[in-house]
């Protein structure tokens, strides 16, 4: 097995992320996350091209690295042509190649999105998909979205959707075929291993943590990542 | 300054729109939140003889799972690559995404193939592969506000109405808000760059209103991907539109006009979720600052009726903003069907209309 950073280098967007660190912390001063969040771009970039191969193992295991919110607002900024959002991207990536994600509260946080996100993608042809969006987990999304979801047909009709009808228009329904394409896919890059790690390695930790864990979204796992936040994530004040 | 000058400087972030024969694909978040925009701007395009196609075998381009790192770049990649497919066999070469985060996608594919172009014969076989799919790289590629942007003194000179209060004749103040993956990653991809994106900037002035510079005028939305969609995580989120505001409360702000469609979720959504949780509005007199995506207000200004371009669906009020303008309007069909059927009425928010 190569070193961690070696992977990290086989990763296109760790090539196109990272040149050479100057540690000025602009990345930081302009950093989203890190106003939210007890995080600092700066001391990511300069941990992995320390190149210690510890720390960067503590990194993919880390809290840290689920922070950033992949704005890419330090593409803009930074002087040397450094993307700290970038070597997230890979970190990320090898962590979940590597199962190391379930080692964190954020980490594990994954499985939420794959079981949302990434079976719409497979199962929809969507990202997001209106029936699976209501204010029981989105109650910010308030009393007009309710009522849209009381009467998505006639509204969705109103403004001029095709919603699960055959042909172009919005919300149409993807042809079968087109979705067998998006799986072959999956299949052919990667993204189905991917989506296997994902819930190979979650289900491992669930009984770690003698947690149930069923598959969907109802289930005791499932729900404990969605919704729980230890509250030790922000700066302390 | 010496104006041959001053167009050097700008020349960098300038970019080619293409002017006709569009392939349009979609976005997951427009579709389901605001789709009357979509609605809208293909009508507004249909009425300035553009030719637009829409391939309905396309699909999402996984851009919210890939910036939440469920995908696999190379699966990003390959998908992207067959969106080009669909678009070459329907023989168009001009792409225009409707999402931000789309354009952001398909600008850093083509620029990862351009160098890297490894990258570039890999997804290739990958796909054919896969689908047995073919592709050209698409000659233009423009975001869906790019192409209104093009067309902004056109449908000026059609408009019924403007961004101008009626009562008092002045500029309505507008905050414009871009996506941070229209200019951020690739500054010379996006009109006017990243520090003076001129997109939005041209339309508003185009049409009569006057833009507001405040001090978080460029910060993100926070949207954040996984920041919003776990439950868990959506403090992140919150705080930044919260952060914008607080910025922009004291210019006093008419209206918000962006062109992204997930951040007009979150500058709307959580005005509503403030106004809950800290009995706290940033309009006048207990109103909302109402968000409108850019197809809604060239639709506006057009003259189209404010519930076929789909008002109705926002969270924030959109009438003190008619009003206004002057727009006329029927109150009693904002909530009814395509045939004045009776949907009923959401549940009040603490809003004033």
């Amino acid at each position: 097995m190569s070193s961690l950073y070696e992977q990290l280098k086989q990763d296109i967007r760790f090539e196109e992320g990272m040149k050479a660190c100057i540690n000025c912390g602009t990345c930081t001063a302009i950093c989203v996350a890190s106003e939210f969040y007890d995080y600092d771009p700066r001391i990511i970039v300069d941990t992995v091209q320390s190149r210690d191969e510890h720390k960067i193992e503590e990194l993919l295991k880390s809290e840290t690295i689920w922070y950033c919110g992949e704005c890419m607002s330090c593409k803009t900024r930074c002087p040397r042509g450094n993307t700290p959002g970038l070597i997230i991207m890979a970190l990320r990536s090898l962590s979940q190649e590597l199962g190391y994600f379930v080692e964190s509260e954020k980490g594990r946080q994954q499985l939420a999105i794959k079981r949302t996100v990434g079976e719409w993608i497979l199962s929809k042809g969507y990202c997001l998909y209106l029936e699976g969006v209501g204010t029981e987990l989105h109650p910010e999304q308030g009393p007009v979205w309710d009522w849209i979801q009381k009467n998505w047909a006639a509204v969705f009709k109103r403004l001029g959707a095709n919603y699960q009808g055959d042909g172009p228009g919005i919300l149409r329904k993807i042809p079968e075929e087109s979705l067998e394409e998006i799986r072959r896919i999956f299949e052919v890059t990667g993204g189905k291993a991917r989506f296997d790690k994902i819930e190979e390695f979650s289900k491992k930790k669930a009984e770690e943590l003698s947690v149930e864990f069923g598959s969907g979204l109802d289930n005791e796992y499932f729900s404990h990542i969605y919704k729980y936040n230890s509250g030790n994530h922000n700066h302390k004040s | 300054m010496i104006i041959e000058g001053k167009q050097k400087i700008w020349k960098d972030y300038q970019k080619e729109i293409s002017d006709d024969k569009y392939f349009y694909v979609r976005s997951c978040v427009r579709q389901n939140f605001f789709p009357g925009a979509e609605t809208t701007f293909l009508r507004i395009l249909k009425e300035l003889g553009k030719e637009v196609h829409e391939n309905p075998c396309h699909t999402t381009c996984t851009g919210i799972g890939y910036h939440s790192d469920i995908i696999p770049v190379d699966t990003l990649m390959t998908v992207v690559a067959r969106q080009f497919a669909l678009m070459t066999e329907s023989g168009y070469e001009n792409l225009v995404p409707s999402c931000i985060t789309s354009f952001g996608i398909y600008t850093e594919v083509m620029d990862t193939w351009h160098h890297f172009p490894g990258t570039e014969a890999k997804v290739r076989e990958y796909l054919k592969k896969a689908t047995g799919r073919e592709f050209q790289i698409p000659k233009n590629l423009a975001h869906a506000s790019d192409v209104i942007f093009k067309f902004r003194k056109e449908i000026a000179q059609k408009a019924k109405y403007r961004l101008t209060n009626q009562k008092t004749g002045e500029p309505l103040n507008v905050v414009e808000h871009i996506g941070c993956h229209y200019a951020k990653m690739f500054p010379s991809k996006g009109v006017g760059g990243a520090e003076y994106p001129y997109v939005l900037v041209g339309m508003v002035e185009e049409w009569g209103g006057k833009v507001i510079d405040y001090p978080e005028r460029r910060h993100c939305c926070g949207f954040g991907f996984r920041q919003y969609l776990v439950q868990a995580n959506r403090g992140y989120s919150m705080a930044c539109s919260h952060k914008k505001f607080e910025s922009m409360e004291p210019y006093k702000p008419d209206m918000i006009i962006s062109n992204c469609p997930g951040c007009h979720i979150f500058l709307d959504k959580w005005q509503y979720a403030i106004s809950e949780m800290e009995n706290k509005t940033y309009g006048p007199n207990g109103e909302g600052i109402p968000v409108f995506t850019f197809e809604e207000v060239a639709g506006l200004v057009l003259g189209y009726d404010p519930w076929d371009i789909g008002l109705q669906v926002h969270q924030v009020p959109c009438e003190p903003v008619l009003k206004k303008m002057g727009i006329l309007y029927d109150p009693e069909k904002k909530y009814k069907g395509l045939h004045g059927e009776d949907l009923g009425k959401p549940v009040k928010s603490a809003f004033k209309q």
